[in-house]
């Protein structure tokens, strides 16, 4: 996306267009000879996948747009209509409802992917960033989506989520209502959740489009975090991983395909199967599994707007990530200390989601308090890490790392620990 | 191969990881009532179909007993073609309701026998109705009863097979409401519906509670999921159709990357 191209092609008609407009350089720079670091492990393959969900979500979305009704007297019904009557109708509804979810899943590990190897870091913090904004609008759509079917579980979510900006001081009750556009979540609510569930995907595909702007400037980090230095470190996109994202989503699409066809409601809430009731309380309010950590993080705190704040902070803080880390060091792989804290960070995470799925009471809330506090303290440890830990001793470069480790084939694809991957690569 | 096992390998964790996750709530829903009573169901597992007899045998006793007071809304009489009736059997049964239609030329309401395209008719005009003949307890719609609990079918299948005559002792029960094992709080305002013998079966099968129980349960698991079949068969064909396409994939990637090393 930077810089002139030096893209020519025997074809006249395809030259013509390229001296007007130069999409075909463009499309080559980008997707073709962009050069790639060629020590990339299959940690890598979610960015691509990550896109392919993005437009799956759209493709699919738009298909229960033409059948779907935003009336809280119908939407209910109306779903049903899509998963009876509209021809693979019930396919479109499972593959956007689970759709979301591993969507949901490839981003979380894209997100972990970058922790791991310091991708987050100089130059790459805008990229960072948009990512995390990526993030944030993904969860924003998803929990407005979650709320078109008008089941119990849409309902009474939107209310918990939406009232949590009561807690806002002097004018929270006005932003509830101004959110609700009544007096409580109702047909209103649903119109507006409909028009913007509607619109952000768009909004997320723009931000993608910045994020790989960005990306493509200073290229991909790699499993060995060091910079690309020469043409020796890279391969073309094209074929390697084009051939490699392909052979990803057969793997991914296995499994989609799994959850799609055989467990279409194992994510899922029962209580989504009824119709929304003002009236009835589920006993038990859970939000979609993705936002669980975040909820038990919201529920931690026993005030309501310090809870709002830890949430959103647990969110935010994100952003601080390439300051807090001080160490030059990106790969993990290299320091044995922040190794350690990110796989402690990342067990604290399934716990908090553990913690979020559970009531609050007993020993769920001292574990959920618990986590809580490591969470943060995961990100108020780390500038310290980056002082005192001395890292171990970085290749000279990528290509003389994979020659070393490859001894007659094999690329030192390795588990995310698996730097001296030798000897067991070959299986 | 190694690393296609790895990636394989990380799923199964990572499911593993996962999966009590997403099951938590499944205990707490019921309770902390009993495990369910384990059924084998003949539409479960990947290869799995709906036992045609025992949907036409279960649409009889919703028909008989349970739509004395549950709707059955989503449900349209055309549907019932997809359990095996006959055409004309399915026009039958929809005959037997009457429908109110129009307004007509003449502006009337009328009323006329229903068809095909109508849908089940609800017991009850509206929930006041509903609990005023209920002792003040809302029979719900089961069209989609066997997705909104968790246990599905064998939820409703242990529901009706769970009561006992008389509440354990220290248990109180309401006026009106009967001990079920596997109720919420074990106590439900329907009291049992079934019994053996509840029905005589068209098709000479015993009436026994459980095999009445089973029957039911499965009707209502393909009222909530009329696209159960199709969704199955379709999804051996589209994951076989995968594994071969990633296992080329996975050949092609090895052969370009081949001349890397
Ligand atoms: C005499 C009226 C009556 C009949 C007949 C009846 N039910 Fe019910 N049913 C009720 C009422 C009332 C409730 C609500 C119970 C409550 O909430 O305590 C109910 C609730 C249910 C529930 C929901 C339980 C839950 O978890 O909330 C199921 C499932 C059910 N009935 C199935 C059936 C089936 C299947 C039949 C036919 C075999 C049937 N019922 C026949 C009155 C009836
Ligand atoms: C970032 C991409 C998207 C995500 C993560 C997402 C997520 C979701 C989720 C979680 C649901 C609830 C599914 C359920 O439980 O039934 C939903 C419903 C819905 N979405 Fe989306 N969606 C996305 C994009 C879109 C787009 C672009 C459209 C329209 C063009 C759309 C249209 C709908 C409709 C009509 C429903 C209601 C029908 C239903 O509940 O199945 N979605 N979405």
């Amino acid at each position: 996306m930077s810089g002139h191209s030096s893209f020519q092609s025997n074809n006249a008609i395809i030259n013509w267009i390229e001296y007007r407009l130069p999409i075909f350089g463009f499309i080559n720079d980008s997707l073709v000879v962009y050069p790639t670091p060629k020590n990339l492990n299959y940690w890598w393959n979610m960015g691509s996948l990550a896109g392919v969900m993005l437009v799956l979500q759209i493709v699919t979305g738009i298909i229960l747009a033409m059948h779907y009704t935003p009336h809280a007297d119908l939407a209910f019904a109306s779903t049903e209509h899509i998963m009876r009557d509209v021809n693979y109708g019930w396919m479109m509804r499972y593959m956007h409802a689970n759709g979301g979810s591993m969507f949901f899943i490839v981003v979380y590990i894209h997100i972990f992917r970058g922790m791991y190897y310091g991708s987050y870091k100089a130059p790459r913090e805008l990229l960072w960033w948009l990512g995390i904004i990526i993030f944030i609008l993904m969860m924003a759509t998803a929990f407005m989506g979650y709320v078109l079917p008008w089941g119990q579980m849409s309902f009474w979510g939107a209310t918990v989520i939406t009232n949590l900006f009561s807690a806002v001081p002097l004018v929270g009750e006005e932003i509830v209502a101004w959110l609700w556009g009544g007096f409580a979540v109702a047909q209103p609510t649903l119109n507006r959740f409909y028009s913007l569930h509607y619109l952000l995907p768009f909004v997320i595909f723009a931000v993608v489009f910045i994020h790989l702007w960005a990306l493509h400037v200073h290229k991909s980090n790699n499993p060995l975090g060091i910079d690309i230095k020469g043409p020796q470190d890279t391969i073309p996109f094209h074929p390697y991983y084009t051939v490699k994202d392909l052979y990803g989503m057969g793997i991914f699409g296995i499994i989609f395909a799994w959850l799609l066809f055989f467990a279409p409601n194992l994510l899922g809430e029962p209580d989504n199967y009824i119709p929304a009731n003002p009236l009835v309380t589920p006993t038990h309010i859970v939000p979609e599994w993705y936002f669980l950590p975040f909820y038990a993080i919201l529920r931690a705190v026993p005030d309501k707007l310090f809870g709002v704040i830890a949430m959103f902070a647990s969110l935010f803080i994100l952003f601080a990530l390439p300051w807090l880390d001080t160490s030059k060091v990106r790969s993990a792989r290299f320091r044995p200390v922040y190794k350690m804290l990110f796989w402690a960070f990342f067990i604290n995470c399934f716990v908090l989601g553990y913690i979020g799925g559970k009531p609050a009471e007993g020993i769920f809330i001292i574990v959920g308090r618990l986590s809580t506090v490591l969470y943060f303290l995961f990100f108020l440890v780390l500038p310290f890490i980056g002082w005192f830990e001395r890292p171990r001793k970085l290749p000279e470069s990528i290509s003389t790392a994979v020659l070393e480790s490859s001894g007659g084939g094999g690329s030192s694809d390795g588990a995310p620990d698996g730097a001296a991957a030798k000897a067991e690569d070959r299986g | 191969m190694y690393k296609f096992a790895k990636v394989l390998a990380f799923t199964a964790v990572a499911a593993l990881f996962a999966s009590p996750l997403f099951h938590s709530s499944k205990a707490l829903a019921s309770g902390g009532a009993e495990p369910l009573k384990e059924v084998s169901w003949n539409h479960s597992g990947p290869f799995g179909t709906f036992d045609r007899a025992a949907l036409q045998r279960g649409l009889q006793v919703y028909r008989e007993v349970c739509s004395g007071c549950h709707g059955l809304r989503f449900i349209a009489f055309r549907n019932l073609l997809e359990i095996g009736l006959k055409e004309a059997e399915a026009k039958a049964i929809a005959a037997e309701y009457t429908m109110m239609d129009g307004p007509n030329d003449e502006g009337e309401m009328y009323e006329r026998p229903g068809k095909l395209f109508d849908y089940m008719p609800s017991p009850f005009d509206n929930e006041k109705a509903a609990r005023a003949s209920n002792n003040g307890a809302f029979p719900p719609d089961l069209s989609l009863m066997a997705k909104a609990r968790f246990g599905g079918e064998s939820y409703i299948y242990s529901l009706l097979l769970g009561y006992e005559e008389e509440a354990p002792e220290g248990v109180t029960l309401a006026e009106g409401m009967a001990y079920n094992r596997y109720f919420p709080g074990h106590q439900i305002a329907m009291g049992p519906p079934i019994d053996d013998e509840a029905v005589e079966y068209v098709d000479g099968t015993a009436p026994t509670k459980e095999q009445i129980a089973k029957d039911v349960s499965t009707f209502l698991m393909w009222a909530a999921e009329p696209a159960l079949e199709q969704r199955k068969r379709m999804g051996v064909k589209v994951i076989l159709f995968l594994i071969v396409l990633t296992i080329v994939l996975y050949g092609v990637k090895r052969k370009v990357w081949a001349d890397l090393h």
